[in-house]
């Protein structure tokens, strides 16, 4: 591909993912997110070649409930000495890439580990804590002194309802339609089905998903993730570093940030221009750092929330013009192989596993080492982004 | 007492007055709509917050807002809710953009799921939910006086 200019401020091309690890996904696996988070962080660091012992760097979703003292005590207390945190759920699924990329380019950590464990199954209501397993929001308190009581109080409770509402907007404004819904839904599944640790199997077509039932308009259940039980970890270490180890390293050629609408704060999702919001911004430094553009892609990771949340960040991120993702999506757009943009091969969080999108990371990670179960030929770059109606990030990964 | 139990024991979660949102509750309690209003360019804000994001002035007023507007956005919740909202589904919760030129998550009360569009003209009205607590929802009214 063209490199074009890049700007200054970077981390670009200064680390690797070198290791990837899971637990198994399933909607409910009965075990606690401790040891979930222990067994993909241990296959990790073996994928690696790694020991655990060494690890020196931990980033995390500041929600994590895996934190970093549990870590300690149980991987030997090894000498960490940079830990991290991302806000914004799943608008992390990239930042913490980002942060892991940024110790170590600034030489304060060499062997970071980055995780997200998640038991999230409605099955897997352990405790009566607001985010310990299973439907946080079904513990809201009875009394809210915070920003969710401007919301609440109307019955507007769970992220799917907001982001039904953000959807709904980008319909009045665009006409997007239910066909295109279900081509995001129906290409992903087709993915999933190819992928042994899937949770959804089943193929799908345009009819399954628009036969399935309205949970808050425009949303239906097939437009909504899953809510799965499972744990994924990468480690993350210098590219001089990365050429050393035993796995082809998945450089991160670039990574961002920005802040913007957060969808738990609706009356402020619209103060700002569409162009000045978190994904948009975070796109535009993002290409920068790279000095590549988004036709360069090879494969990409969209935060897949809900259906509709895609095609907007299709057009957030520059793949589609403002308004035209809707179209990108036609036609099995998004569909491994002969798509325009094979997207989330995985099966994503509609289909392969809710793990707040870090399961989507990994799967980056395993298109660059030509490992997918859908794989797209000679792959050697790819986007992954996190939630784009959160505070976010995205980072491009390369061979 | 199952966790089921003790969710539906909470009832519909209210919010609870701060430091910062304080005079709106004690303006809706006497039937009014009241917004921070910049005191130096006159923008209007919601959420309540310390500073005008256009310029940043700590200085402000609230003001009683026309409680009139239209429907930006809208859901029809229809599938899972929390237990307090289940037996009003399926129910509408809409994105109103008051004339004031800000955005409020709300109700739009006595109207049927199909009846809401873009650009539906609302207005204020104001039900008691708790001793200290009264919301704002909206009904239908009419595109010009009413």
């Amino acid at each position: 591909m063209r490199r074009l200019p890049v700007s200054e401020a970077s981390i670009r091309d200064r680390a690797a993912v070198v290791g990837i690890g899971q637990t198994p996904f399933a909607k409910s696996l009965g075990r606690s997110e401790y040891d979930m988070a222990l067994e993909a962080i241990l296959a990790a660091c073996a994928d690696a070649g790694v020991a655990p012992r060494d690890v020196d760097g931990l980033v995390r979703y500041d929600m994590e409930q895996v934190d970093e003292e549990m870590l300690l005590a149980a991987l030997g207390n090894p000498d960490v000495r940079f830990f991290a945190g991302t806000a914004w759920g799943g608008g992390g699924a990239a930042s913490v890439l980002v942060v892991a990329a940024t110790a170590i380019a600034a030489g304060m950590a060499k062997h970071v580990l980055v995780y997200r464990a998640r038991a999230r199954g409605k099955q897997s209501v352990y405790g009566a804590g607001k985010h310990q397993g299973g439907r946080y929001w079904e513990r809201l308190e009875p009394e809210l002194p915070g920003l969710n009581g401007w919301h609440a109080a109307h019955g507007l409770v769970a992220a799917f309802q907001e982001m039904a509402m953000i959807a709904m907007r980008h319909r009045i404004e665009y006409g997007t339609t239910d066909d295109q819904y279900a081509e995001v839904a129906v290409a992903f599944r087709a993915h999933a089905v190819r992928n042994p640790r899937a949770v959804m199997r089943t193929p799908m077509t345009i009819a399954d998903h628009h036969a399935s039932r309205m949970i808050a308009d425009p949303l239906r259940l097939f437009d909504c993730c899953i809510e799965t039980d499972g744990a994924v970890a990468m480690l993350v270490t210098s590219a001089e570093r990365a050429r050393d180890l035993r796995q082809p390293p998945a450089y991160v050629l670039a990574g961002a940030m920005a802040g913007g609408g957060h969808h738990i704060r609706l009356s402020t999702f619209w103060e700002r221009r569409r162009a000045d919001d978190g994904a948009p911004r975070a796109g535009r430094r993002l290409w920068a750092m790279a000095g590549v553009r988004p036709a360069d892609v090879d494969v990409a990771f969209f935060y897949d929330f809900f259906t509709p949340l895609v095609i907007m960040a299709l057009e957030d991120y520059g793949f589609a013009p403002v308004g035209e993702g809707g179209r990108f999506v036609e036609g099995g757009g998004l569909a491994w192989p002969d798509g325009r943009l094979p997207c989330n091969t995985n099966g994503g969080q509609l289909s392969e596993a809710f793990i707040h999108g870090f399961n989507n990371t990994v799967e980056a990670v395993r298109q660059i080492r030509g490992t997918s179960t859908a794989q797209v030929p000679d792959c050697r770059l790819a986007f992954v982004a996190g939630g784009n109606t959160d505070p976010t990030g995205a980072v491009l990964l390369r061979r | 007492m199952t966790t089921r139990e003790a969710i539906v024991a909470r009832g519909v979660p209210l919010p609870v007055p701060t430091r910062d949102n304080a005079p709106f509750w004690e303006g809706t309690r006497r039937g009014e709509l009241l917004l921070q209003r910049c005191a130096a360019c006159g923008r209007f804000r919601h959420y309540p917050r310390p500073t005008c994001p256009a310029c940043l002035a700590r200085e402000h007023r609230w003001e009683r807002a026309s409680g009139r507007g239209t429907v930006w956005t809208w859901t029809i919740v229809r599938g899972p809710t929390l237990p307090a909202f289940e037996a009003k589904v399926p129910y509408n919760v809409v994105d109103v953009l008051l004339d004031e030129g800000v955005h409020f998550v709300s109700e739009v009360l006595d109207c049927p799921p199909e009846a809401i569009v873009a650009g539906m003209p609302v207005e204020a009205v104001f039900v008691p939910a708790s001793e200290a607590i009264t919301l704002v929802k909206f009904r239908r009214r009419a595109p010009r006086g009413g």
